[in-house]
């Protein structure tokens, strides 16, 4: 079956979505609204490309000679698992190549990736962006729930997990919470790293080119040495941190 | 010997006339004899390489820092390279002595500092005077620099001594001058020296003088009594020959040095083979001169040294610092239109390292490591042009270092071992940006560029130029439609092609001969065989811009602007089409099949010399002029805005990341161009990985990849767009800061601002 996806774009060659380098896949639809998100223009589904699975594996196979070994395919975007299905098929015809799969994800839709799906994926991308629930509808615009839900099941089935923290001074920043979400991540057992992104504000044009309000006008980036205090705080939970 | 070597160039070298010099085997270095009797009874470097080397398959914790010595030396250096900067690029130039190898008194930065010594002139970047390409070219670079030459020597020259420049202008056809002066063929070696010739100076090392004589003269009787044209050219070639190694020992001795006996030892070894370099640079003012594949030659003696315990690693490390201060501090006068072309006072002394050898053994030593390592000693320069032979059996140790090294310094380029070994064997060397030769026994007749991108335009209006309406081109019928048709413009390409191929091929045969004749390398080819593979260089430069344009044509609908001349000045694209750069077939295809259908045309023609042709996808930094020069194209293009340097894709128009805009560049068929490939890759740090250590592997797997894919070349730059503008803006604070352009390195803070912009403007792969 060719299944169908929507994407909204490709980037060969990125070193900073899983390890080596990576063939990533961004995919259309999501249904948080994170304020600082840097691609807006990915919310919506069918602005997407409709795309069939067999079409997007055709093109990755052209540049095995690059991601194999360490590096391989990422899925993000948007939520990939706003299309499980897609997914899936797209991440089990990699395997069969013998590529690197990583799942890119917020979590929010964790309950729809089926065992088969991540029994495909090799690591996935946990973005936890908040780890306090009502501080994390501020930020989101959704529930911090499904995400713990769905990391816990990672736990339980040893799946490797690199833990994403996107930085927002004023947003995301209150350490103590950051404390608890270490603490946390630890627990788990199966986060093997931890990526704390600095934000930046390379989304806000497409934020007014789509017409939305960008709350973040006044926020600047962190300082390197905020970035570097809550790498620390992660590290001091025995959980290496960039 | 050597039957493992396929030649693909489609000559076969002369082993037949392989003459033996027995007596060699009487100067073999002393010490510790070294292994092999080939290269003991003929002159053989790459047999004495076989036979010696030591591979290293470790990492870089072995290597020395700067001593006291350098880091003083250097800062002379430094000293007397801000003084040039703030002269306007020229520190000090010679107006009356005409520069050969014995012309000038012995010169020196420190004597009681350098540890290899050996100038171009009395005094250090003072450039020499060298009229022999052109009389009124070494004059203009002098007036540019507020310099006048010698009226005397003006007076002999024009009077009484022929150049390079006169004889090509004496010759030149009708088609020839209409072509250069409309810009559809620049850059030609015509009044400035050809360059692109490399010495085999390591024979200087491992023979000494006495024996390359003795060959020589051997070789003259040997064609006693063959008196043919062709032969009486040859004798005289080898008489002067003969007469240049006979200076290069004169001006040796004037340092002190008596080099007509091999080289006893590392210290040797490494002053005996600069002293070949410069004396090609003292006589030649050359477009590119390279000085080979030298490292992995010299670790041999050093090997020895340190196994006999008479020289230490930091020692060592100090005399390949000074010697490549010293490559650093070669200069040529030049005019202000050559910069312009070729900017930031290049001298592409490449060097190349590594590769491995026809039975897989790596040919990296620590001595490979030894002169990446002098980008940290010393920083990072354009010069040495340290070039990378890659290869996927590359040890792990080296492909790391070198990635590490790149992504500190942007100052390496590396090219596809795996590839070019089968051409060329396992002892050749990068000459210029892109173009191997077998080290000592191949030269190329440069032939810069013709640019395709006003062909293709040429083709539109009937070869009317675009920009000034003459009839600059052969009169063919125009394209009179509104809407261009694909098959229609195809057939007006290909006829035009031919013209420019013609046309083009005539020019580099009058060149050639008048260069051999009025300008000829005497030391350089001095250090080669006496029969050598001549390859005749041609080049492309707007292959995206053409291949975009295509494109456009045959998958969007575009229309023609005409002025009141009835000249297509403009084009209005409706639709969308696929660019060069994103890996798509469509239109790759089109690139790949200008670069074949240009080289069988180039094919088809006579040569000098009977020189098999070769093409490069190659623009150095004559984009910009290019762009200058060229009108509106289809593609959308404007008129004076620069073409994508080599065979890159145009800026911005590689939208699907690196390893799309990579494999478009790959697919370049290198058995049509086989004088190189050069594709120049920026990327920002932050996108290569998060932490050093995953730079480096992901930028090693990236060259990996690329050259798997039979890609040829890359120039590796790592740095933020916000560096280049600040030092843009703040040049006092990036006096080494080095970018890699098309094939070569500059200093940043060197090239002018158009340049420094179409440098900036360029894609910067960024996967944020």
């Amino acid at each position: 079956m060719d299944v169908e996806g929507y994407i909204h774009s490709v980037v060969t060659g990125g070193g900073v979505d899983g390890p080596g380098l990576r063939f990533v896949v961004f995919l259309s639809g999501c249904r948080l609204r994170c304020q600082y998100c840097h691609n807006p223009d990915s919310w919506i589904m069918q602005d997407g490309k409709k795309t069939p699975v067999s079409e997007l594996l055709h093109e990755i196979s052209d540049y095995k000679e690059f991601l194999a070994g360490k590096g391989g395919v990422t899925a993000s975007g948007g939520e990939p698992l706003a299309q499980p299905d897609f997914i899936k098929a797209l991440f089990q015809g990699c395997k069969a190549m013998g590529l690197h799969t990583a799942l890119d994800t917020s979590g929010f839709l964790g309950a729809d990736a089926d065992d088969d799906l991540l029994k495909a994926t090799d690591l996935v991308l946990l973005d936890i962006k908040h780890f306090d629930p009502a501080q994390y509808e501020v930020v989101t615009g959704g529930e911090l729930a499904p995400t713990l839900k769905f990391a816990e099941r990672l736990a339980e089935i040893k799946k490797p997990v690199w833990l994403r923290y996107v930085l927002v001074p004023g947003l995301t920043d209150d350490t103590d919470t950051i404390e608890k979400l270490a603490a946390y991540a630890r627990a788990l057992g199966n986060v093997e790293r931890v990526e704390v992104l600095p934000f930046h504000k390379m989304g806000e044009p497409k934020w007014e080119a789509l017409g939305y309000g960008y709350k973040l006008k006044g926020t600047e980036p962190p300082s390197p040495d905020l970035t570097a205090k809550v790498r620390t705080i992660f590290w001091s939970h025995g959980l290496p941190a960039v | 010997m050597e039957k493992f070597i396929v030649d693909r160039a489609g000559e076969v070298f002369a082993e037949k006339d392989k003459v033996l010099a027995p007596e060699v085997a009487a100067y073999i270095p002393a010490g510790k004899a070294f292994s092999g009797s080939i290269w003991k009874h003929e002159i053989n470097v790459r047999d004495f390489i076989q036979n010696n080397v030591t591979p290293y398959l470790g990492d870089d914790s072995f290597l020395a820092g700067p001593t006291e010595r350098t880091n003083k030396l250097w800062e002379k250096v430094s000293a007397l390279m801000a003084a040039e900067r703030a002269k306007n690029g020229t520190l000090d130039m010679d107006t009356k002595i005409v520069s050969t190898i014995v012309s000038h008194e012995p010169g020196y930065i420190d004597s009681e500092l350098e540890q290899i010594v050996g100038l171009q002139t009395d005094k250090p970047l003072k450039r020499a005077f060298m009229p022999f390409g052109g009389i009124r070219v070494a004059e203009k670079a002098c007036e540019a620099f507020g310099y006048k030459a010698d009226e005397g020597v003006h007076d002999f020259f024009v009077k009484n001594r022929k150049t390079h420049n006169d004889g090509v202008f004496d010759v030149y056809n009708d088609a020839i001058r209409k072509a250069r002066k409309s810009h559809i063929i620049t850059g030609l070696p015509d009044g400035y020296g050809r360059g692109r010739i490399i010495g085999d100076y390591r024979r200087v090392a491992l023979y000494g003088i006495d024996a390359l004589i003795k060959e020589r003269k051997e070789q003259f009787t040997q064609l006693d009594h063959a008196i043919t044209e062709e032969n009486i050219r040859l004798r005289e070639e080898l008489a002067e020959q003969v007469r240049a190694l006979k200076e290069l020992q004169a001006m040796a001795k004037s340092y002190g040095y008596d080099i007509s006996k091999p080289a006893q030892n590392a210290r040797e070894a490494i002053q005996w083979t600069y002293f070949g370099y410069l004396g090609a640079v003292k006589e030649q003012n050359g477009a590119a001169m390279s000085i080979g594949r030298i490292s992995t030659f010299l670790d041999i003696f050093i090997e020895r040294d340190l196994a006999a315990g008479v020289i230490t690693e930091s020692e060592v490390q100090e005399l390949i610092d000074h010697l490549v201060m010293k490559l650093r501090m070669v200069r040529f006068a030049r005019t202000p239109e050559y910069n312009s072309l070729f900017s930031g006072d290049p001298v592409w002394v490449t060097e190349s390292l590594g590769g491995i050898d026809i039975t897989g053994r790596p040919l990296v030593t620590k001595t490979s490591f030894r002169f990446l390592h002098t980008l940290s000693n010393i920083g990072p320069a354009p010069e040495p042009n340290l070039t990378v032979l890659w290869s996927k059996h590359l040890p792990e140790g080296f492909k790391k270092f070198a990635a590490k090294v790149s992504i500190e310094t942007s100052s390496i380029q590396y090219e596809n071992d795996d590839l070019m070994r089968q051409y060329w064997g396992d002892d050749y060397g990068i000459a210029c940006c892109v173009s191997a030769m077998r080290i000592g026994k191949q030269m190329q007749f440069f032939g810069a560029r013709a640019n395709l991108a006003k062909t293709l335009l040429y083709a539109i209006n009937g070869g009317r130029d675009e920009v000034s309406g003459d009839q600059a081109g052969p009169a063919m019928a125009p394209i009179t439609g509104d809407v261009l048709v694909y098959d229609e413009v195809m057939a007006k390409l290909d006829a035009m092609m031919d013209y420019l191929a013609q046309t083009y091929m005539d020019a580099l045969n009058i060149i050639h001969y008048m260069h051999d004749k009025y300008c000829y390398e005497r030391i350089e080819m001095a250090l080669h065989d006496r029969d050598i593979l001549r390859t005749m260089a041609c080049g492309i430069a707007g292959l995206s811009i053409v291949a975009d344009s295509l494109s456009a044509i045959k998958f969007a609908k575009v229309k023609v602007i005409r002025d009141e001349r009835g000249l297509a000045v403009d084009f209005k694209t409706e639709g969308e089409y696929p660019c060069y750069g994103n890996n798509d077939d469509r239109v790759d295809s089109i690139a790949v099949e200008l670069v074949e259908r240009f080289m069988k045309k180039l094919k088809s023609l006579p040569t000098y010399r009977h020189a098999v042709p070769t093409q490069s996808v190659l623009t150095i930094t004559s984009n910009v002029v290019y762009g200058k020069n060229t009108g509106n194209t289809p593609d959308g293009r404007r008129h004076g805005e620069p073409f994508a340097p080599g065979a890159n894709p145009m800026h911005g128009r590689d939208k699907k990341g690196a390893l799309a805009s990579l494999s478009s560049v790959a697919k370049l068929p290198y058995e049509y161009a086989q004088d190189g490939i050069s594709n120049t890759f920026s990327i920002v740090p932050g996108a290569l990985g998060k932490t050093e250590g995953e730079r480096i592997d992901n930028l090693a797997t990236m060259l990996d990849g690329y050259f798997a894919k039979n890609a040829f070349h890359m120039n590796v730059n790592v740095f933020n767009r916000e560096t280049l503008l600040d030092a843009m803006d703040h040049p006092e604070k990036y006096p080494q800061l080095t970018v890699r352009v098309s094939g070569y390195a500059v200093n940043f803070i060197k090239l002018t601002k158009e340049q420094q912009k179409d440098v900036v403007n360029r894609t910067f792969h960024n996967c944020m």
